[in-house]
């Protein structure tokens, strides 16, 4: 068998065992999900009067204007999970069996990866449901725009769960995992998820501007709302395709080496 | 060297200063059972986890082959050719232990009729039809070793480690471990076990290498093993301190314990040796209230050579 073969078949033999998990035991995933959507339900109905008249507008602009960034939240908090499912996974004997293996090395965290992005699709599918439900509606965006966006929703969840895998790895157990993997949650707090970067103190600004979810929240918005895009585009992509290549070969390695 | 199973020269590995292996040789040949015998600490699990990939080897150490193949140039093929079952089970509790005979079968590229005939037939074997559907994580020790084992065997490996296979069993299912290892050998397998019970080497091992502190301290069959110390003796014991005082004028030879008021005389345990013996305390008019006879047994070899215990060479 050639080595891409086995690296296809056991990498998807590891995906099914990872969604047999997701499956069996939803509780991580949904808890996870709690928080965007909380964070929707607040920031609309309690501050999203004057939020929004702060845009200029009312609580249904804001409903526009927060809810690409809370999507893009979702994958932050998804991602969590991986990091301690991964670093549960790691104290597990099956690892030490897996490692013992004629199997694709690298087919472990590959079957996390992809069962991670595949369960970061479904969690955004979920909040935009109810981003829909309370009347989030995308204006002017046409077929191609929405495979864009489904694009870039993709791949920013690929770049966090690759650098998740390696924050679950070097974590020795699941608090540990959980608080590592913190920042990918807390970062869209200070994004242009919930104000826009120019209504921020000047010297704050370049925080929110120079990090991952800023360049991908503006992206997203563009695509749905037909907002300016501008360089913000290509800056996504950027640090998606940057944050999943550090991430990948940060994991990689630290899955090569010895166990302790 | 090719019908060696498993030969290492000069094992070395060490965690910084710890020196956890310093330069183990083990030879086992094709469709043998070779135990690691050691107290905990000694090193067992470490060779273990090199010999079978899970651990790099340390820079000192010499060549090693499992299974004809290079251990440090082509630890697939080595991965290939061998089954381990580690201390710490090592089956996945979240799922059932249908599934986790399914995933095996799926990592070991057989076909769907194949595995689903596999995993029938191993669960079948090792008595666990019943809790099949059960996740794993609700299983007994004894069936979650059980189940390990079962893992192990779906790739039909042609050598398998053991890592304290029955540590933590009740005797029954101890027993029927024993079983099982016979039984593979019988069909071939080359077994590698490490134990810290000599019953089960004695039990079970063709060759048995007794591991102290990180270095072979002796190899052998059991009975080679034995032979090395003489461990058989008669040992008496007096309640009164008096007649104690005559035996031990009685029987110069004997060794004293004056604290527990016994006597061990070195003898091969024949009826003539105890005749001897018995004799001595006759014409010396004194009685012994307790009588045993001790043939050496692996405990004398194995407290004897790893120092852990001075009561047997006293």
């Amino acid at each position: 068998m050639s080595t891409l073969s086995l690296a296809v078949r056991d990498s998807s033999t590891m995906l099914r065992r990872n969604l047999l998990h997701a499956r069996r035991y939803p509780s991580l995933t949904l808890n996870l999900l709690l928080t965007p959507i909380m964070l929707l339900l607040l920031f609309v109905y309690i501050f999203g009067d004057t939020l929004g008249a702060g845009l200029g507008g009312g609580r249904s602009e804001y409903i526009a204007y927060l809810v690409p960034g809370l999507l893009l939240m979702t994958i932050g908090s998804t991602v969590i999970g991986t990091a301690v499912s991964v670093s549960t996974d790691m104290s597990e004997g099956i690892i030490a069996r897996f490692r013992t293996m004629a199997i694709h090395r690298g087919s472990v965290l590959v079957g996390h990866v992809i069962g991670s992005v595949l369960q970061s699709v479904a969690s955004v599918v979920l909040v935009g449901a109810v981003g829909v439900a309370i009347g989030f509606r995308s204006t002017d965006a046409t077929v191609v725009d929405w495979l864009l966006a489904f694009g870039l929703l993709v791949l920013f969840a690929l770049a966090l769960t690759w650098i998740a895998v390696g924050m679950g790895l070097i974590s020795p157990n699941a608090e540990a995992a959980s608080n590592n993997a913190m920042p990918l949650i807390l970062l869209p707090l200070l994004s242009s998820a919930f104000v826009p970067v120019d209504k921020m103190p000047g010297w704050f600004q370049p925080i929110a501007e120079y990090q991952p979810f800023t360049p991908a929240i503006e992206t997203l918005r563009g695509l749905l709302l037909g907002t300016p895009i501008g360089h913000n585009g290509w800056l996504a992509v950027a640090w998606c395709v940057g944050l999943a290549i550090l991430g990948y070969f940060w994991a990689t390695a630290k899955f090569n080496n010895d166990p302790k | 060297m090719t019908n060696l199973a498993i030969a290492a020269e000069g094992l070395h590995k060490s965690y910084g200063e710890k020196v956890v292996l310093d330069g183990v040789d083990i030879a086992v040949p094709q469709g043998s059972i070779f135990a690691l015998l050691g107290p905990n600490g000694a090193g067992k699990t470490t060779a273990v986890k090199i010999l079978s990939t899970l651990l790099s080897a340390g820079p000192a150490s010499g060549g090693i082959r499992v299974g004809g193949h290079d251990l440090a140039t082509d630890p697939q093929a080595v991965r290939a050719a061998i089954g381990v079952t580690g201390q710490f089970s090592a089956v996945d509790g979240l799922i059932t232990g249908e599934e986790n005979m399914r995933l095996m079968a799926d990592l070991h590229h057989l076909s769907r009729e194949e595995g689903q005939r596999v995993t029938a037939e191993l669960l079948e074997r090792f008595d666990l039809v019943e809790a099949a559907r059960k996740p794993a994580s609700t299983y007994s020790g004894g069936m979650k070793r059980r189940l390990d084992i079962a893992m192990t065997l779906v790739g039909s490996p042609r050598i398998i480690f053991l890592d304290e296979p029955t540590t933590g069993l009740d005797p029954r299912s101890r027993h029927n471990m024993w079983q099982i290892i016979r039984e593979l050998v019988a069909s071939g397998v080359t077994v590698f076990l490490t134990t810290q019970y000599l019953e089960e080497a004695d039990e079970l091992a063709d060759r048995i290498a007794v591991l102290n502190d990180g270095k072979i301290v002796a190899e052998g069959t059991a009975g080679e093993l034995k032979r090395l110390i003489p461990g058989g003796h008669v040992r008496l014991r007096f309640t009164d301190p008096a007649a104690y005082q005559s035996a031990a004028a009685a029987l110069p030879d004997a060794a004293r314990d004056d604290e527990s008021l016994s006597l061990q005389i070195l003898s091969d345990g024949s009826q003539r040796d105890l005749r001897s013996v018995l004799d001595l305390l006759d014409s010396a008019g004194v009685e012994a209230d307790e009588l045993t006879v001790h043939t050496p047994d692996l405990d004398d070899v194995f407290f004897a050579l790893t120092g852990k215990l001075e009561e047997t060479v006293r």
